[in-house]
């Protein structure tokens, strides 16, 4: 692939989402892609943890994916949940011992032999900067293995990308945010 | 693991709340803060890079201590989802969700301010329809925020915060009051700089970006291990809004402009590369 094109412009610096988000931008449903009865729901859900391994209770999380068929979809609505339409985004802050849930759908592989993912976005009270990373789906194991990011890790840090199925069919993915488990973090082109 | 917020809650024992809160004076943080921007600009001067985002690793925010990676970021090529965005629409946003001083039966008080903008991308094209929402105190430097127990005034009038969809130019416009400065916890006499809390979408998920824009002259600037985590002086001027006389309204209010350029959209060339192929 070529070099990504250079920027024109400078971004403007982020900042911290501080202490004092939690009557801004959380809302009604927020974290509930899907209704929990909907056929195919899934929870995804997981705990925030300093480099002591210490619970965040402050920290702010969002996701974004495609839709069970791998679909990248565009429909309003997000803000304002009408509990049928799936628009791919969510939001939700941790509760006090740090643990977020979303309930969402399996996203589906956007490409025939893609690993499916989900996008997540860190934001947090003493985090300086936003995070990225993605929360792989632990299925499809040859396309875990063809996967270029996958492949550019070593083994610990690919791990850390790789959401767990629990019995009941829930993901779980813990976000460490230093430490020995320390998660991977991504940067992109062009930032 | 502790809960860290129960219990009794007052702004005298929120040093509880905080397990990196500090004792430590203004003039030792100060001087930890001159000591990285002293490193960077020798760095700069002998052929280094030039920062333009804030450092994730900053020891005079106490708070960063534990809280940041320790590894560098993990280059990554952005695939499908990451190249698009969320939409949002008049659905999600109210046009009356931008003006910050009618959510209320009464006027709030304090200085009634109009900010405007532009969001744009890394290449200058405007970030149309997209969603902008803010947060702040209130005139006196109160959150309405369960955990913001410092003893100034709630105002029944103002809660501080807004909405907004950027129109064709990338445009946004809140009204709104001006907020104070308020103290806080990192070290004694820890003081922030007035300041809103801006959240941006841009056309690509990789352009999400939250931040904080300031106002020209404050006299907290040198002092706030924040907003002195971007060591660039450029960098940090790009936070601080511009008093402008043209946005101020004749007996309403006065005007602000402060313009945010989010990151380089990848979806245009990398489709164009998937063409080439």
């Amino acid at each position: 692939m070529a070099p990504a094109p250079q920027v024109k412009l400078t971004a403007t610096p982020g900042q911290t989402i501080g202490p004092f988000y939690g009557y801004a931008l959380p809302y009604e449903r927020d974290n509930e892609l899907v209704n929990p009865s909907r056929t195919g729901a899934v929870r995804l859900h997981g705990t925030v943890y300093d480099g002591d391994g210490t619970v965040i209770p402050d920290a702010l999380l969002e996701i974004w994916q495609a839709d069970e068929d791998g679909n990248v979809v565009a429909q309003a609505g997000s803000l304002v949940r009408d509990g049928y339409t799936f628009t791919g985004f969510g939001r939700t802050a941790v509760d006090n011992e740090g643990n977020y849930t979303f309930t969402t759908l399996n996203p589906g592989a956007t490409d025939a032999g893609k690993a499916p993912f989900i996008m997540l976005t860190v934001f947090a009270r003493g985090l300086l900067n936003r995070l990225f990373t993605r929360i792989y789906l632990p299925e499809d194991t040859a396309a875990l293995a063809a996967d270029p990011l996958l492949a550019s890790l070593d083994a610990a840090d690919r791990g850390t990308l790789i959401a767990t199925r629990e019995a009941d069919g829930a993901l779980r993915f813990d976000v460490h945010l230093q430490g020995e488990s320390e998660t991977a973090f991504l940067s992109y082109p062009r930032s | 693991m502790t809960n860290t917020t129960t219990g009794n809650e007052s702004f005298n024992d929120s040093h509880a709340l905080d397990p990196a809160a500090s004792t430590a004076t203004q003039e030792t943080v100060s001087a930890e803060i001159a000591g990285v921007h002293d490193a960077y600009r020798a760095a700069v001067a002998s052929g280094g890079a030039v920062e333009t985002q804030p450092r994730i690793d900053f020891a005079p925010y106490r708070s960063s201590l534990l809280r940041h990676p320790t590894k560098s970021l993990h280059h990554a090529d952005p695939e499908t989802i990451e190249l698009f965005s969320p939409a949002f629409g008049q659905r999600d946003v109210h046009a009356l969700e931008s003006d910050l001083t009618i959510q209320h039966n009464g006027e709030p008080v304090g200085e009634r301010i109009v900010v405007t903008g532009r969001v744009l991308d890394g290449d200058g094209h405007p970030v149309r329809n997209q969603l902008v929402e803010i947060w702040q105190a209130n005139a006196a430097g109160r959150y309405i925020h369960k955990r913001d127990q410092h003893p100034a005034p709630i105002d029944p009038n103002f809660t501080g915060v807004g909405r907004a969809l950027t129109g064709e130019n990338g445009e946004y416009t809140f009204t709104t009051i001006k907020p104070a400065p308020y103290p806080w916890k990192n070290h004694h006499n820890a003081w922030r700089p007035a300041h809103i809390h801006f959240s941006l979408f841009g056309t690509d998920f990789t352009q999400r970006m939250i931040t904080q824009m300031y106002f020209p002259g404050d006299p907290l600037f040198g002092l706030d291990p924040i907003y002195q985590s971007i060591t660039d002086p450029k960098a940090r001027e790009a936070l601080v809004a511009t008093y402008d006389h043209a946005v101020t309204s004749h007996e309403w209010a006065t005007g602000y402009r402060w313009d945010i350029v989010l990151t380089g959209s990848n979806r245009t060339w990398m489709e164009n590369e998937e063409g080439d192929h």
